[in-house]
């Protein structure tokens, strides 16, 4: 059976009231009569067998590279760069198929008689992957062979004897990354691209760079003039990746790129009810999602979160391919459109949209506010392609209860930045300028980040940088169902229900405005025209 | 013309920075051009008597006004006239130089307004001041042959509690008199005094000493614990002494010691008057001024304005006293004069007593007193720190006796409440242990203003005023204009509204506008200021300040991260069983705690477990950290303070902290061939130690201790507190609580992060590795054996 396509459908009165995720539980939201639903395509069919396609991937690379085992030749230096557990969102159920495709390069490394090896998790200024979480990307076998000996590791962007500085490009951006990368005779970069903006040069210009290199695109400038930072023809932040991934080829460093995509299969049983379409709900879903509502209104939110962050989705495989990083990528960002591409007719004064539990930085954490903003207004604002879903000058509503709740050992300087910078003021230029280079450069978020599991010190302004294009869009946000406090250091308004919210952001639209949900997730990504 | 009779005196005065004091100097300054004053004065512990006129008397606001009038040559005409000498009325020779003495002696008029007015001093020190300082004063003049014009300035309640009219009489020639020998009385104080020191060392007392000191501070260290157990002793002595002093006084018939003491002083005065000319003037109550220096001046706190404040605040509803009951009160500024008037009308042979006072020819009742002041009230209400106005209650009366009763039932159980919330296992800065400690003193306060009001309440003599009376018809017209006396011209209900509430309640400091507080409050205050980049160091305690764990949790976790889980389980109830004779230990000797506790670290591996610190620093320490705390850590290395951890942990343990920090001083344990022994190498950091180690740190940095800024938890740190400028209480426990809203310390109530993990038990997460732990170790730093990728292709394989 092929997948159904998206939709967008108009609400009228035999509507049933449509699911928001709400953090670590869900809402039910009667919407206007005329609103729209833009929901995503159903879960696009995955290759039948994943380790041929692997196989088959790195034996008829793209571009201008050879199959990967005429590259394997003895006393060579081999790295294996992976993607961190920001990716994908949620974790994939075992096995990861970043495990499978490291398995597969490591045979072909074996057979030829390859011993110098390393496995780098490309955490760029994420914080360091635990051993249970190492293990689950790449697999207890590879984990057991290499861990222990130190040749699987974390990236460090805080080590300077382990990077090196490959040089500037014409536009003045630095290029530093790993020195092991760099000196490796061949380096091979595991993707998973959950969405349009992950992969390409971005993996090792990004992943394996220290903040020297990143604070070139990952800045309040190049934020809004990404527009958006999903669609890699219309972003500044890719324009600038790829000239620094291009500088790396020239300096000599050998990417062998491998990219996979998965389909948005993103909800195991029994929450299958997250996946259906609402008019579609069987009496079985509707049980579900009315027992599971209950439950999750009745259980502690620490409760709740233990609940929702074991959730390992059953992802379908829907391409790999392998070799030079353009060619591959190219090919990448078609299977990600086909599985997220839904056309929508015009913009829209309201957008809604109900906030998940999980964002790429909150994997075995907690969503504290600055993620919450972060995710609406930099991720799901920007799932789009052409124009922004909601007009200049609109307003989004968001559902999430935003509590002022920050994972002490995995967030520290988010905690100071809620509590020291935004205090001050929520303008994402006036806080780089006035704020960056401090907390970047903070000896105990160094410490923490490179011996603790803490996010880079500089991360949470990353985080509010990628909100600026929204803060810049939007006449308003809305956060219904947000802790008050925490809202309102933000800049936000809270409402309690989405009546009200409607209510409020007629203040900013006018009466009668549209009003368009966007019913992510399963993922989905707005082609406005 | 009082100025033309004054004019070329020289007039000393002692009591010059007291209330009545005060206005004398100014009201002669100002209003008689051409004396001079000499004024004998104590000298301050670290100030001079010159900086006392200059800081206490002279930027009064009473000289406001000739200031005003004199502009730039006001501190030139002061130097000019008045002199200042160094000297104490309440001990024998009165700590005169010889100088000095010949130039306080050389004087024409003596007004001797030096007074212990407190009404509950203990029975020696009211002896020694109001008894004996005329005295001294006296034997001073005689002994340099000098005869001044010695005004002695006492009080109209010399008459005792009694009812009926009070004539300007001495004592001796009233019906009533008493035949007291002020001697024996001298030498009986005195030999109380002894005594009762004698009682407060008995080894029962001093037994109960120390255990109250270590009820109130908790085990804070030998030092502080003796210095609190000696100021608990003298504190008895004293109260014991206040108490013999009321005792003495009211079994004589006065209300209290001061009018005892003073009593006896004139009595004293009499007898040893010799050739010196003297003259007694009694004032009443004296209050705010009616007119000069300006209307509603007033000095300090009086008698009856705490009431007063109490009642506009809705604490106190019940007033001690009788609605047809007068109050005798007076202006300062009709004191002044009078004592001017008398001054000025010269000495005479006999001595006389003019009393000021107002009762007589016009009284004041205390139902125009408290209904003026709830009607004032009613139109000014105080406003509550949330800025809600306080209902004005209706004003009940009662026998001074009934209110006290209700008072000490109240007291007594504020009393047992403190201790219960002591004993509790609280901590922070909760507003229910600082408002149960405030209420309490309050109470204690107007439990002690009722106790002393109640006396002159229950007093219902008429102070006659004839002598004064003529004195004031026999001024010319325009004396009488400027030096004004005469208590008829007061209208009692314009003059509390008008005049003296209006004083009261801008020096009670309460609030009369709703608007909510402006500007920084007083934490934020001491905040700004404990981040000063002229602060030198901040020293931090650790446990309970910046994480919220202690040694037993760190013990837990290290020593169960490489167990498996049966071995977990029966550690965890080993533990629990443990832990009440832990607590136990620690609460006895925390020094002795440590050693005992440290001992198991015995056999541990150096190297693993340096290994395992490093992880516990995000499993444990970060899990329970308190982030405002690590943020101000940096805030003080941001500001260019050196920061420094002092901490009875063990060093291994905290060492992932040391970033923090520019040096740590902690427990350390003594290790042989790679394993710890369990044996500490030098006394651990732990109450009056880790002061100690503080002191010694500082010294040998260069820094100083009065910059410094140091942060803990407990009562036991307090000597570490006590020791810089800056102390502030994180998350205080409740003694500690007290203690730092008392003394105005910066309290931080800091919280680990909302949301993060709550570990039930301290336990580390099983360790997973599966290779040799020992060679874990190795591992970690060194560039190990490669792992051939043939591992992998052979375990494809299988």
């Amino acid at each position: 059976m092929t997948a159904r396509k998206g939709l967008v459908l108009e609400v009228d009165r035999t509507t049933p009231p449509i699911l928001f995720h709400h953090g670590e539980g869900l809402r039910l939201e009667k919407l206007p009569i005329g609103s729209r639903v833009v929901y995503p395509n159903e879960p696009l069919d995955p290759v039948r067998d994943p380790e041929r396609a692997i196989a088959e991937a790195l034996a008829n690379p793209l571009g201008d590279r050879d199959p990967l085992a005429s590259y394997m030749q003895p006393g060579m230096k081999l790295t294996i760069a992976f993607d961190d557990l920001s990716l994908p969102l949620p974790p994939m159920a075992a096995p990861d198929i970043r495990g499978r495709i490291i398995e597969q390069v490591l045979d072909m490394a074996a057979s030829a008689g390859v011993d110098d090896v390393e496995l780098i998790a490309a955490l760029a200024l994420h914080r360091r992957m635990t051993e249970a979480e190492l293990r689950h990307a790449v697999g207890d076998r590879v984990y057991d062979a290499f861990a222990p000996h130190g040749q699987l590791y974390n990236f460090d962007a805080e080590d300077p004897d382990e990077l090196t500085h490959l040089g500037t490009t014409d536009a003045g951006e630095e290029v530093v990354i790993s020195k092991r990368a760099a000196e490796s005779d061949l380096l091979v970069y595991v993707n998973i691209n959950l969405v349009s903006m992950d992969g390409g040069h971005k993996s090792v210009a990004t992943g394996l760079s220290p903040y020297t290199a990143l604070r070139h695109h990952h800045n309040v400038h190049t934020m809004l003039h990404s527009t958006s930072f999903m669609d890699p023809e219309s972003s500044e932040l890719h324009t600038r990746n790829w000239r620094q991934g291009r500088l790396l080829a020239e300096a000599g460093v050998k990417v062998f790129q491998i990219e996979t995509t998965l389909n948005n299969n993103e909800f195991p049983s029994p929450y299958d009810f997250l996946k259906r379409r609402e008019w579609e709900m069987t009496p079985r879903d509707r049980m579900m999602l009315m027992g599971t509502k209950t439950a999750l209104d009745l259980m502690s939110r620490r409760q709740a979160r233990r609940i929702f962050q074991g959730i390992r989705a059953p992802y379908g495989l829907t391409s790999v391919q392998a070799g030079e990083v353009e060619a591959v990528h190219r090919q990448t960002l078609t299977h990600v459109y086909r599985q997220h591409l839904v056309r929508v007719e015009g913009q829209t004064d309201v957008l809604t949209m109900g906030l998940p539990y999980i964002c790429p930085y909150n994997v075995n954490s907690i969503m504290n506010p600055i993620l919450v903003a972060c995710l609406g207004l930099g991720y799901f604002f920007n799932l789009y392609r052409g124009r922004p879903l909601v007009r200049h000058g609109g307003v989004v509503i968001m559902t999430h209860p935003t509590p002022w709740e920050f994972h002490p050992v995995h967030h520290p300087s988010y905690i100071d930045f809620f509590e020291e910078v935004l205090a001050d003021t929520t303008d994402p230029a006036v806080i780089e300028h006035r704020y960056e280079k401090r907390y970047a450069e903070d000896e105990w978020y160094r410490h923490l980040y490179r011996t603790s599991y803490a996010y880079h010190g500089v991360h949470p302004f990353y985080m509010w940088y990628w909100c600026a294009h929204a803060l810049e869009h939007l006449g308003g946000v809305i956060i219904v169902g947000g802790d008050k406090a925490a809202t309102q250091r933000m800049g936000f308004r809270s409402a309690s229900t989405m009546n009200d919210a409607l209510e409020m952001a007629t203040d900013v639209v006018g009466r009668d405005p549209s009003i368009t949900h966007f019913h992510n997730p399963p993922m989905l990504m707005a082609d406005v025209v | 013309m009082i100025a033309d009779a004054l004019a070329a005196k020289r007039i000393a005065i002692t009591g010059a920075t007291g209330f009545l004091g005060t206005a004398l100097v100014e009201r002669l300054l100002r209003s008689v051009p051409d004396c001079e004053l000499v004024l004998l004065v104590r000298p301050g512990r670290r100030t001079d008597v010159n900086r006392r006129v200059q800081r206490e008397i002279l930027r009064n606001d009473a000289f406001e006004r000739p200031r005003d009038a004199w502009g730039e040559e006001f501190d030139e005409i002061c130097s000019r006239r008045i002199t200042a000498v160094s000297g104490d009325v309440s001990v024998d020779g009165l700590g005169l130089s010889p100088g000095d003495l010949e130039l306080l002696c050389g004087c024409d008029v003596i007004i001797h307004a030096a007074a212990t007015v407190s009404f509950d001093s203990p029975l020696d020190a009211s002896i020694e001041t109001n008894l004996l300082g005329p005295n001294r004063l006296l034997e001073a003049c005689q002994s340099q042959g000098a005869t001044p014009h010695f005004i002695a300035v006492s009080t109209c309640y010399v008459a005792g509690n009694r009812r009926g009219s009070a004539a300007e009489v001495f004592l001796a020639d009233t019906p009533f008199s008493m035949d007291v020998d002020w001697r024996a009385e001298v030498s009986a104080a005195r030999r109380t005094r002894a005594d009762l020191d004698a009682a407060s060392r008995t080894p029962e007392r001093l037994r109960r000493f120390h255990r109250d000191a270590r009820d109130e501070l908790g085990p804070a260290g030998l030092p502080l614990l003796a210095a609190k157990t000696e100021q608990l002793r003298r504190d008895w002595v004293d109260s014991e002494m206040v108490t013999a002093g009321r005792s003495r006084a009211t079994s004589l018939g006065w209300p209290d010691v001061y009018t005892y003491s003073k009593a006896l002083g004139e009595q004293a005065l009499m007898e040893l008057q010799g050739d010196v000319p003297i003259s007694i003037v009694r004032p009443s109550i004296i209050e705010s001024a009616f007119a000069e220096p300006s209307p509603g001046w007033i000095r300090g706190f009086r008698m009856a304005e705490p009431l007063f404040v109490s009642f506009a605040k809705g604490e106190l509803d019940t007033f001690p006293g009788y609605p047809e009951g007068i109050i005798d009160v007076i202006p300062v500024d009709m004191v002044a004069a009078a004592i001017i008037a008398v001054a000025a009308r010269g000495p005479v042979p006999e001595p006389e007593v003019f009393q000021v006072a107002s009762g007589a020819v016009n009284p004041l009742r205390f139902k125009v007193l408290t209904e003026t002041t709830m009607q004032w009230f009613q139109d000014h209400p105080v406003y509550d720190a949330k800025g809600h106005p306080t209902a004005s209650t209706q004003w009940n009366y009662a026998g001074a006796s009934g209110l006290e009763e209700q008072l000490d039932r109240a007291m007594s159980l504020f009393n047992t409440a403190e201790k219960v919330v002591h004993r509790l296992p609280m901590r922070g800065r909760n507003d229910f242990t600082i408002r149960l400690a405030q209420r309490r003193a309050g109470l204690e306060q107007i439990r002690d203003y009722v106790l002393l009001y109640g006396a002159y309440g229950k007093c219902e003599a008429l102070y006659e005023i004839d002598r004064t009376t003529e004195l004031w018809e026999s001024l010319p017209e325009a004396d009488r204009e400027r030096f004004s006396f005469d208590p008829r011209v007061i209208d009692w209900a314009t003059y509390i509204a008008d005049v003296h509430l209006p004083t009261v309640i801008a020096q009670a400091r309460v609030k009369t506008t709703p608007q909510p507080r402006t500007g920084p409050s007083r934490n934020e205050r001491l905040r700004t200021a404990v981040l000063d980049p002229a602060r030198h160091f901040a020293a931090f305690d650790l446990e309970n300040t910046l994480i919220a764990s202690n040694v037993v949790e760190t013990y837990a976790w290290l020593a169960t991260r490489r167990l498996d889980t049966p071995q977990r389980v029966r550690f965890a109830l080993r533990t629990l069983a443990e832990t009440p004779g832990l607590w136990r230990r620690d609460r006895r000797d925390r020094t002795d705690f440590l050693r005992y506790f440290y001992r198991r670290y015995r056999g541990a591996p150096v190297g693993q477990l340096d290994a395992d610190a490093a992880e516990m620093l995000s499993h444990l320490f970060l899990t329970k950290a308190f982030p405002a705390g690590l943020r101000r850590v940096r805030d003080h290395r941001a500001a260019g303070h050196r920061t420094v951890l002092i901490t009875g942990a063990l060093e291994l343990a905290v060492q992932p902290l040391a970033p923090l920090f520019d040096h740590i001083i902690a427990a350390r344990i003594d290790s042989r061939e790679g394993r710890y022994t369990g044996e500490m190498i030098d006394v651990p950091p732990t109450g009056e130690v880790r002061a100690q180690m503080m002191v010694d740190w500082a010294a040998a940095e260069g820094l100083d201790l009065a910059q410094g800024v140091a942060y803990a938890d407990a009562a036991s740190d307090m000597p570490m507190l006590e020791a810089v400028g800056y102390p502030v209480a994180v998350n205080p426990e409740t003694r500690l609580v007290t203690i730092a809203d008392k003394r105005g310390w910066l309290c931080e109530n800091w919280e680990r992060s909302p949301g993060g993990p709550r570990p039930l038990l301290p336990i580390a997460p099983p360790f997973r590795v599966r290779a040799n732990t020992d060679r874990l170790d190795r591992t970690h730093r060194s560039r190990r054996a490669r792992a051939t990728v043939g591992d992998i292709a052979e375990g494809s394989r299988r």
